[in-house]
């Protein structure tokens, strides 16, 4: 063994195999020291600013505006405008031409904005660079094309504008969500005013410059940076006729109670707690490569993650040793290296929660594996972790974790499978992996959730609908039936 | 001389299949009739019993459950002298009944109207169905009395829900001849609840029950808003359904999308 490990050395061997760095060049991307809100096509100067940063290492990236009350109903005026000025009876085939433009220019700057968004955001240069983007200007170019066919996607049912939608999303795929939201919404013919999530509001920032490159009528899009009381203005705000809302179910059912009564149409994309169920005839090293792309893909920041394994018991050896060893290959580390795997997470609030659920875990009973790994000593880090020997009933088997944090379960029975994915208020994705058609099939029609993955996970398309059962929320993003919560029908 | 006494009924509650009084005892007079007032606690028992039964009725085939439907309209058809007299006439029952027939022969069609495949970027067959979403609260208009809640209750029946529902308040016998009725056609217990009452005093607790999954407040009497905002606890589904009117997309307010990806390889 000893002279084996001489011989590496002598022919230039390394004795561990650590990647030399390999940094996507940031100067691509230009930023203002500080940015105000896009209202009717201009720069509006904010009155109170607050910093958004990096979080892999903390480093003050911009000001932004925190959006008062006053700010979103400059907002919301500019956005009606628009709408009655002739965004809504512009044909069809004009507005279409304008999404086209947009995917388009997304396309043409997509290494800006995947740079900025793993900058703002940590995510891993890899993941922004070939989903996020890829993603948000296939969104802007699917739903291009059905601005002009509507009455053929709603026969018989007159479809019209809303009017104007207020639109607030989350941090954790900033730029895909604000697609996933404005180019349904455009291409309905209706008006927008958007709110960014208060850490990552830069690549929405930064789209407002395509939308100059794109020529968008002014007002038709409009961006308010802030908080959450800012985007309880947009719901609250008398004007908004439709909220779209992606984050929390908590805060999800706050806007359900505050639009009571108000006729505002809504949507909800709320949280997840995904099973993912391997059975024993599964390919047991691609099923490892799908928990990991489910838990660990955007370091769980991922609202239909799957973060309740459940393994048949006769593999479940094998299958978690398989697993825990994948870790170690893990590569955790910035988000700005090209070989990263698991960069930063998002921000200290969300490091601080994780923390808190995965010590009731350990508290409770489970047993944690995490694999040896170096974490920055700057920014918000926290290393892939795995929960075995976890009960139902603990916190971290039920409560949305929203991190790299996976907890592993058995079962026997197809029918126990069942039952325990069910086992939770929430709806949004699932998976199952085994090489029989017949019995994905036959959970798929059992699983109560919006989306299942039969031997994959996390794939998204703008083509296939999106959305949850249950508490996850209602209403579907991406396909035919996401322009639904974006129009009126005259019946 | 002696002239035949007519034997009354005693008007009760449908329930998982039954007709029980209801468990507080109480009664209220509505035309004419001391009718079953439904309390707290039969909400809670007839939203048991649909939980209980939907994931069979759901499970059963689509062209099963169009024939099940359709036994509705025949069982009513059979009694549409009966029916005229609890409501504003004949007319009334026939297009409640021609409404039944119209709404079983959905029950095998919707997937093909409402779902579809979708092509997606990558060797996956992506397709999306709807699917019931369990259990489904139905505050009837309070007229008409017949058509109203035919009206309201099937299309959540048809898209495989189960259904608990409160009869108009005032003229509530329709609905108990259409229990009977119910239990008389093929429609498995527990599927179609029907509770008299008022429904200042069980639209709450439907509302902010955390076993149902959609509320349709159309026939609400109280402050619609209170409960909207009471069906935020489990973020269910809210219908404002009026009293007359015929669509499938009615029935896809009561339904769930569900889009799989199934893989595609050698």
């Amino acid at each position: 063994m000893a002279e084996l490990d001489k011989t590496r050395t002598e022919v230039g061997v390394p004795d561990d195999w650590t990647y030399a760095s390999a940094p996507e060049s940031r100067d691509i991307v230009h930023l203002a020291d500080r940015y105000g809100y896009y209202i009717g096509g201009e720069w509006l100067e904010p009155a109170e600013t607050y910093e958004t940063i990096a979080p892999r290492d903390e480093e003050p990236l911009a000001a932004v505006g925190q959006g008062t009350p006053d700010d979103v109903g400059r907002a919301v005026v500019a956005a009606r405008e628009a709408f009655a000025d002739g965004w809504s009876s512009l044909p069809g085939s004009e507005r279409a031409k304008y999404l086209f433009r947009i995917a388009r220019l997304l396309q043409e700057r997509s290494r800006e904005f995947a740079v900025l968004e793993s900058l703002n955001g940590g995510k891993p240069i890899k993941e922004s660079r070939d989903v996020d983007l890829p993603l948000a200007a296939a969104h802007f170019f699917y739903y291009a094309g059905w601005a002009d066919k509507l009455e053929y996607a709603f026969p018989n049912r007159r479809p019209r504008p809303v009017g104007v939608a207020g639109q607030i999303i989350p941090w954790n795929f900033p730029l895909l969500m604000l697609a996933w939201k404005i180019a349904p919404a455009l291409a309905c013919g209706n008006t927008v005013v958007l709110k960014p999530a208060e850490t990552t509001p830069l690549t929405a920032l930064l789209f407002c410059d395509v939308l100059r490159q794109a020529e968008l009528p002014p007002g038709v899009v409009n961006i308010v940076t802030g908080d959450g009381r800012t985007g309880a203005a947009i719901v609250e705000h008398e004007d908004v006729d439709k909220i779209a809302f992606t984050g929390s179910t908590e805060v999800g059912k706050a806007i359900q109670r505050h639009v009571a009564g108000t006729g505002k149409k809504l949507t909800l994309e709320l949280g997840g707690k995904a099973a993912n169920i391997v059975f024993d005839d599964a390919a047991l090293d691609q099923a490892v490569e799908g928990i990991v792309n489910g838990i660990y893909f955007n370091q769980g920041h991922v609202c239909c993650a799957g973060s309740r394994l459940f393994v048949q018991e006769s593999i479940y050896e094998p299958l978690v040793a398989k697993l825990e060893r994948r870790l170690t290959t893990l590569r955790v580390g910035d988000p700005l290296d090209k070989n990263t795997d698991v960069g930063a997470i998002n921000s200290a609030a969300q490091l601080e929660k994780i923390r808190e659920l995965v010590a009731s875990g350990v508290e409770e009973g489970a047993e944690i594996y995490q694999p040896p790994c170096v974490l920055p000593e700057k920014g918000y880090w926290f290393a892939p972790t795995v929960f075995t020997n976890v009960a139902q009933s603990y916190r971290i088997a039920q409560e949305e974790i929203f991190g790299p944090v996976l907890s592993v379960l058995t079962f026997r029975t197809p029918e126990e499978a069942v039952e325990k994915a069910n086992n939770t208020p929430y709806g949004l994705s699932a998976g199952v992996w085994t090489e029989k058609g017949s019995r994905i099939l036959w959970m798929a029609q059992r699983l109560r959730a919006g989306v299942v993955w039969a031997n994959t996970f996390n794939r998204f398309d703008p083509g296939s609908p999106f959305g949850g059962y249950k508490e996850s929320g209602f209403g579907r993003e991406g396909g035919r039936h996401g322009l639904e919560p974006y129009l009126r029908f005259d019946e | 001389m002696s002239e035949r006494l007519p034997v009354r009924k005693t008007y009760k509650l449908f329930i998982g299949g039954s007709f029980p009084r209801s468990e507080s005892g109480r009664t209220y007079e509505a035309e004419g009739q001391n009718v079953a007032r439904a309390s707290r606690k039969d909400v809670r028992d007839a939203v048991r019993a649909a939980r209980g039964a939907q994931p069979k009725w759901a499970g059963a085939t689509a062209y099963n459950r169009g024939q099940v439907l359709y036994r509705i309209a025949e069982m009513i058809e059979a009694r549409v002298a009966e029916f005229a007299e609890l409501c504003s006439g004949r007319d009334e029952v026939e297009r409640s009944i021609d409404r039944i027939v119209w709404y079983a022969g959905w029950a095998d069609k919707l997937p093909q109207v409402l779902g579809g495949s979708n092509p997606v970027a990558g060797p996956y067959f992506n397709f999306t169905v709807p699917e019931p979403t369990g259990v489904v609260a139905v505050l009837a208009p309070h007229d008409p009395p017949l058509l109203g809640l035919v009206t309201r209750v099937l299309p959540p029946l048809v898209g495989g829900n189960a259904v608990v529902a409160v009869a108009s308040e005032d003229r509530p016998l329709a609905a108990i001849e259409l229990a009977e009725g119910l239990a008389t056609s093929d429609v498995p217990g527990g599927v179609v609840n029907l509770l008299t009452g008022q429904h200042a005093e069980l639209a709450p607790v439907l509302a902010s029950h955390m076993d149902v999954n959609a509320i349709d407040i159309g026939g609400a009497n109280g402050d619609a808003s209170e409960l909207e905002r009471l069906a935020a606890d489990n973020v269910k589904r809210v219908v404002h359904g009026r009293a007359d009117v015929q669509s499938p997309w009615e029935i896809a307010s009561f339904l769930e999308l569900k889009t799989v990806w199934h893989p595609m390889g050698q």
